[in-house]
């Protein structure tokens, strides 16, 4: 449909956005109608005629007029406000239960990995009808994951885990784009992502290698770059454990608080000299260096699911 | 007083441009007029260079595969159209020419308060623009007119220190033109002119230079970091030396969202001139029109935010940005709504300056209605990054300020040069430029909204049409902006006598000799009322003689 200007509608934040969009296009038209109409009424109502003496008109009693339309733009500019914050508001945390998908980000490629540990190459394959969380890494500049039929986007910044949630409505392939330039191939940075009814998607799935799950690379990894050397149970160093962690606010040394998120996590496997947890010794090794992006990413995630065991239990 | 005439004129010296013929008269002049035009003269030059990148960018994207010129080309033409019209076209466009050569005029002033800074500040963007030239020429830059971090600082293969060098050193080139401004606004008035009887114009220059000398060290700032940390290794950025991407585009945003009014400011004061002169009628609402001014300029530095609602920043923060970036837009309609009811019982004529004016209060309202889609969180998770951005600030920066310098430049062309142009030339130029501009970059809000990225060297056929109608636009838009040289030029040459005040136009400026003498005025002018005095209180107003196109002129004022 090479005349369809309105990109497809597949995601349920893209239902919410395209309602948002049409009351805003509708009202700026009006806007754009009423300026073009005073523009156009006045100039052909006071344009001069040669030899015809101007016309004499009372002056407007502008204070009023002034005050009026200051106030009239005052109340649609806090009402547009209103109206799609509220909006923003409902889609900033995914609903409990989303699936969660890891995404890597490098110059030019999309690197996907399935809840069940499958991997794909710039594709993406998702159920319909179910929340789906994706996590971000980038291994070296900025990108950013679009996909227009969900009318999601996030950047995907080098050193920090970026989220982004959506929920499919409709099955189709779906482009997936890189919308922060990132260097030469940029526009090539492309993907789809598949929708597919639940039961479709469970057959695909079947079809894939199982591959390992990214907490099965990071509980591989805990041992193997000798995390477990201090931080599992019964170690002769005093290391904190990490069991029960993830999420939890830690008093540091200095007397601040800090939640133990991704990042935090994050900065303490390559900065462990920066936020030293209070009654330890700053002994922990910088990791930097000994790490890969990806490698790092999955120890997060096997920590966070140290904390989930420790929950279930 | 033998020397003057009876209007005042000195009749004995000759004009500005006939002070002198040499080159060096001219590269050593501190005559504010002068250095209007050396910064004239380069403008253009940039202008040109700016708009060849920017042609071939569209002649590349007029077909779906990347096939013209290769990707890193490719990247390299969009980053020098930004960068070159961004700070040596649009910051400068107006203050640095029109405003450097008008603003003494409109104060009743001899000239700037600082002479040789002025002089000065034209070489030290003669000098930046060399940098910015040369790391053109020895290979380009591709990390887009926005440097972002970590690619321009670690990632990049191309000349980024020495066009952020170039970016840099101009930087100081508009400090110091805006301080100039300033103190010679604060310093430099006629009696009688006190500050609620300055001319829009007067106010816009005065707020944009306010908003450069404050906004411009934050861009020196990031700049420098993203040299540093790509020559020496510092980590300010880099996350694996704990440095912080997003730091820049805080930086960098803190500068660039005020840099975007220190862009549009001028135009407002431009069109605000034009309109009253061609509906001879008083400006409606003058203080409203001066506080929105400040509001602008002010409001201006809380809003960066907007720019980075889908690079991770905290919700709530995304939030109150938002919310400041809907306020701005309270000052900026009642602009738009000044301007129009100024038409309300005017005796409106409708020379070509006059329609650049309208044009501009039209695809300024547009441009400033799609600025709140942008403001809003939702839409801009869409549409950020997209061609709906790029057809946003193209239509607030070349749909509004270059209208606005056009409108400015044939408003005050007969002052500039002492000559008339082909006014039927330059109506057609300006509704063929209207036209163009809006087949070039009205598709782009649809490809925008059908989420085609921007800066993409090759993209999908569904994108297709709307590219090649942008693309077709933009070749009306190249013709459009090539007659002005033609009827300019021939102006020059052999254009009328444009007498002292062809538009029978209010402003100080218009008080003295075309071209005006080295001194501007020969006794300095006494102000006793407000600006666009076209119409006396209770007085009824006439109508203006003469041909529109090539007004009658007295005797006195034929030299």
């Amino acid at each position: 449909m090479i005349w369809s200007i309105a990109p497809e509608q597949a995601s349920t934040q893209a239902e919410a956005f395209d309602r948002i969009f049409a009351m805003m296009t509708g009202f700026s038209l009006f806007v754009v109608a009423l300026v073009g109409a005073l523009i156009f009424v006045f100039s052909l109502l006071f344009r001069a005629k040669r030899g015809t003496p101007r016309r004499s008109v009372k002056a407007l009693q502008n204070r009023q007029i002034e005050v009026f339309w200051t106030a009239v733009t005052a109340f649609f500019a806090i009402f547009f406000f209103w109206y799609t914050s509220t909006a923003s508001l409902d889609a900033i945390e995914a609903p409990a239960g989303a699936m969660e998908y890891h995404v890597e980000a490098k110059q030019w490629m999309w690197k996907t990995r399935h809840p069940s540990g499958a991997r794909e190459l710039n594709a993406m394959h998702v159920p319909v009808g179910r929340p789906v969380t994706v996590f971000l890494n980038s291994q070296d500049v900025i990108h950013s994951f679009y996909v227009p039929a969900f009318r999601i986007k996030q950047d995907v910044v080098p050193g920090r885990t970026s989220t982004v949630w959506f929920e499919a409505t409709k099955p189709g392939t779906y482009r997936l784009f890189c919308a922060e330039f990132c260097g030469t191939d940029h526009a090539k940075m492309t993907g789809r992502v598949v929708a597919m009814a639940p039961g479709d998607y469970a057959r695909w799935l079947e079809t894939r290698a199982e591959g390992e799950t990214l907490a099965a690379t990071g509980a591989r990894l805990f041992v193997s770059a000798g995390c477990a050397g201090c931080h599992e149970e019964g170690s002769d160093v005093h290391a904190p454990s990490l069991a029960g962690l993830f999420g939890r606010e830690i008093p540091l040394a200095d007397g601040r608080q800090v939640t133990a998120d991704a990042d935090y996590l994050r900065d303490s496997i390559l900065l462990p000299g920066r936020d030293i947890a209070a009654g330890y010794e700053p002994i922990m090794p910088n990791f930097s260096g000994m790490l890969e992006d990806g490698e790092v990413e999955a120890l997060v995630a096997y920590i966070r699911t140290l904390s989930e065991e420790e929950a279930s239990r | 007083m033998s020397l003057t005439d009876t209007e005042g004129h000195i009749a004995q010296e000759p004009d500005y441009l006939g002070a002198g013929h040499s080159v060096r008269s001219w590269l050593l002049t501190t005559d504010h007029k002068r250095i209007g035009i050396l910064y004239l003269v380069t403008l253009v030059f940039f202008f040109l260079v700016g708009g060849a990148a920017a042609t071939a960018v569209r002649l590349e994207l007029a077909t779906p595969p990347g096939d013209l010129v290769s990707p890193d080309t490719y990247n390299r033409l969009f980053t020098l159209h930004g960068v070159i019209m961004v700070w040596f076209f649009l910051v400068p466009a107006v203050p640095s020419t029109l405003g450097n050569f008008l603003l003494p005029l409109a104060i009743g002033a001899r000239d700037m308060a600082f002479p040789k800074l002025n002089l000065a500040s034209w070489y030290i963007n003669l000098a930046g623009g060399m940098l910015a030239l040369a790391a053109l020429l020895l290979g380009g830059v591709d990390t887009g007119w926005t440097f972002y971090t970590p690619y321009s600082s670690l990632y990049s293969n191309s000349y980024v220190t020495l066009a952020a060098l170039g970016v840099f050193v101009a930087g100081f080139s508009t400090i110091a033109t805006g301080l100039n401004f300033i103190v010679t606004v604060h310093t430099q008035r006629c009696e009688g002119l006190t500050w609620m009887r300055l001319p829009l114009f007067v106010w816009a220059l005065y707020a944009t230079s306010v908003v450069i000398v404050l906004a411009t060290p934050a861009l020196a700032i990031a700049l420098m970091m993203v040299v540093l940390e790509r020559v020496f290794g510092l980590g300010l950025f880099d996350p694996a030396q704990g440095g912080d991407p997003i730091l820049f585009q805080h930086i960098f945003w803190f500068y660039s969202h005020p840099a975007v009014y220190i862009m549009i400011l001028p135009g407002f004061g431009v069109v605000s001139e034009v309109l009253t002169c061609f509906s001879r009628r008083k400006i409606f609402g003058y203080e409203a029109m001066v506080f929105a001014i400040l509001g602008i300029s002010i409001f201006g530095f809380f809003v960066w935010g907007h720019h980075m609602f889908v690079s991770g920043q905290s919700a709530t923060a995304s939030l109150v940005f938002s919310l400041l970036s809907f306020l701005i837009a309270i000052p900026s309609a009642i602009k738009v709504f000044n301007w129009s009811a100024t038409l309300y019982g005017g005796h409106i004529t409708f020379e070509a300056s006059m329609l650049y004016a309208l044009g501009f209060v039209g695809l300024f309202t547009l441009g400033g209605l799609t600025g709140l889609f942008l403001a809003s969180v939702p839409i801009d998770v869409h549409v950020h990054d997209t061609y709906f951005v790029v057809a946003h600030f193209h239509y607030i920066m070349v749909g509004g300020m270059v209208s606005a310098f056009f409108a400015g430049l044939h408003f005050w062309w007969p002052k500039i040069s002492g000559r008339m142009y082909s006014e039927l030339w330059a109506r057609l130029a300006a509704l063929l430029m209207f036209v163009g501009f809006n087949f070039t970059f009205f598709p782009q809000f649809i490809l925008g909204y059908m989420g085609m990225p921007r800066r993409y060297h090759s993209y999908p056929p569904e994108f297709e049409m709307w590219n090649v109608l942008s693309s077709a636009g933009a070749v009306i838009l190249a013709v459009a902006y090539l007659m002005p040289f033609v009827y300019f030029g021939v102006s020059v040459l052999r254009g009328p006598r444009a007498g002292d005040n062809p538009w029978q136009a209010r402003g100080l400026e218009w008080q003295t000799a075309s071209p005006p003498p080295r001194e501007n005025f020969g006794r300095l002018p006494t102000v006793t009322g407000g600006p666009y005095d076209y119409h006396a209180q209770g007085e009824e107003p006439h109508a203006r003689e003469g041909d529109v196109t090539f007004p009658g002129r007295s005797d006195s004022e034929r030299r």
